[in-house]
């Protein structure tokens, strides 16, 4: 017997990552752009989603793939009746989705009929920043009442985002919350990252978030 | 949860550099894990042994090698290292940064056991 040491430096997720380069291509031949949407649960992922699409509806066909721990079709079917499609992957108690899921969900879903799919992520902060999914955009919505230190205790899901959402934005006299001290975590890990402060119940805020989607779609069908 | 899926991917990586290294047995894994990337390498650990078992894994030791977060301050370019709080620069107190190292997760190398050729 002899013992040798064999070189590897590869990172533990090239697998998964391999598999998003392929769901990333996918998407750009059909120009769909994507957006892998991550929050903590409760946060309100599915209300947000289903104001963007409330809003974008007569000029952007929107699909989404929903991820769950449990096979409650709850925010799937909220999807549908809103009339868009919807695929349910579900994560068998897993708490992230992954590129593979990924894929199967886009299998499902009908991509020549889409501008915009938005993946609702499993409700975590930690898990789902590891795993690449392969959209084009990440985004996270955090919510006021979880409190201003989401960035100092979860960095890593801050680093690799292309938007932050700051939903519930009305319930800011009602909480201790601090805007300055958390978009200053924010700051220290993305500079100059695309935040949209806004709320689902009122409203408020979120035509800035629907002009820059719509604009963004639009860039990329000419792209 | 996160853990068990990340073990399950370390060893699939571990498995695949052994199969064309033609080891017989793994005996070491060498991993680097930087501050900023939530992997606890506790639960790596307790995990690995189920995972591995029925491999040629089984039984091998992971290493771990802990990185600091080290941060560059944008604004009078001091270098500063992050252990537990996100704080800002603590020379100027400015919160532009960028971020140095601090967010590796890697296999860094792996040892093997080849049995000894046989000459006839």
């Amino acid at each position: 017997m002899s013992s040798i040491r064999v070189p590897v430096v590869e990172k533990i997720f090239s697998a998964n990552d391999r598999m998003a380069q392929q769901n990333h291509q996918l998407l750009d031949s059909h120009k769909v752009l994507s957006i892998n949407l991550m929050a903590s649960p409760g946060a309100g992922k599915t209300t947000f989603i289903l104001e963007t699409i409330k809003r974008v509806q007569d000029k952007i066909r929107v699909g989404v793939i929903e991820g769950d721990t449990a096979p409650v079709t709850i925010d799937a079917d909220k999807i549908i009746s809103a009339g868009m499609p919807a695929v349910q992957i579900n994560t068998g108690g897993d708490c992230h989705l992954d590129a593979s899921m990924m894929s199967d969900g886009l299998a499902q879903l009908d991509l020549s009929q889409l501008d915009l799919l938005i993946v609702e992520n499993v409700g975590n902060l930690i898990c789902p920043a590891a795993w690449d999914l392969g959209t084009h955009f990440k985004l996270l919505v955090s919510s006021v009442p979880e409190g201003d230190d989401k960035p100092y205790k979860y960095p890593n899901i801050f680093r690799g985002l292309e938007i932050l959402v700051i939903n519930k934005t009305d319930l800011q006299p009602y909480v201790e919350y601090n805007m300055d001290y958390f978009r200053q975590g924010v700051e220290m890990l993305n500079p100059g990252l695309v935040t949209f402060p806004l709320s689902c119940r009122t409203g408020e805020g979120f035509d800035q978030w629907i002009n820059w989607l719509t604009e963004k779609v639009a860039q990329f069908k000419k792209s | 949860m996160h853990e068990l899926s990340v073990t399950e991917s370390l060893l699939k990586l571990a498995l695949s550099y052994a199969e064309q290294a033609q080891a017989s047995k793994v005996t070491d894994l060498h991993l680097v894990i930087g501050r900023l990337s939530s992997i606890v390498d506790d639960s790596v650990q307790f995990y690995w042994d189920f995972v591995a078992e029925d491999s040629i894994c089984a039984g091998a030791k992971l290493h771990f090698e802990r990185r600091p977060a080290v941060l560059k301050c944008m604004d009078c370019s001091n270098e500063f290292t992050i252990e537990q709080d996100l704080n800002p620069c603590p020379v100027c107190g400015g919160t532009h940064t960028i971020i140095i190292s601090g967010e590796e997760f890697f296999l860094d190398s792996i040892e093997i056991e080849k049995e000894a050729e046989k000459t006839i």
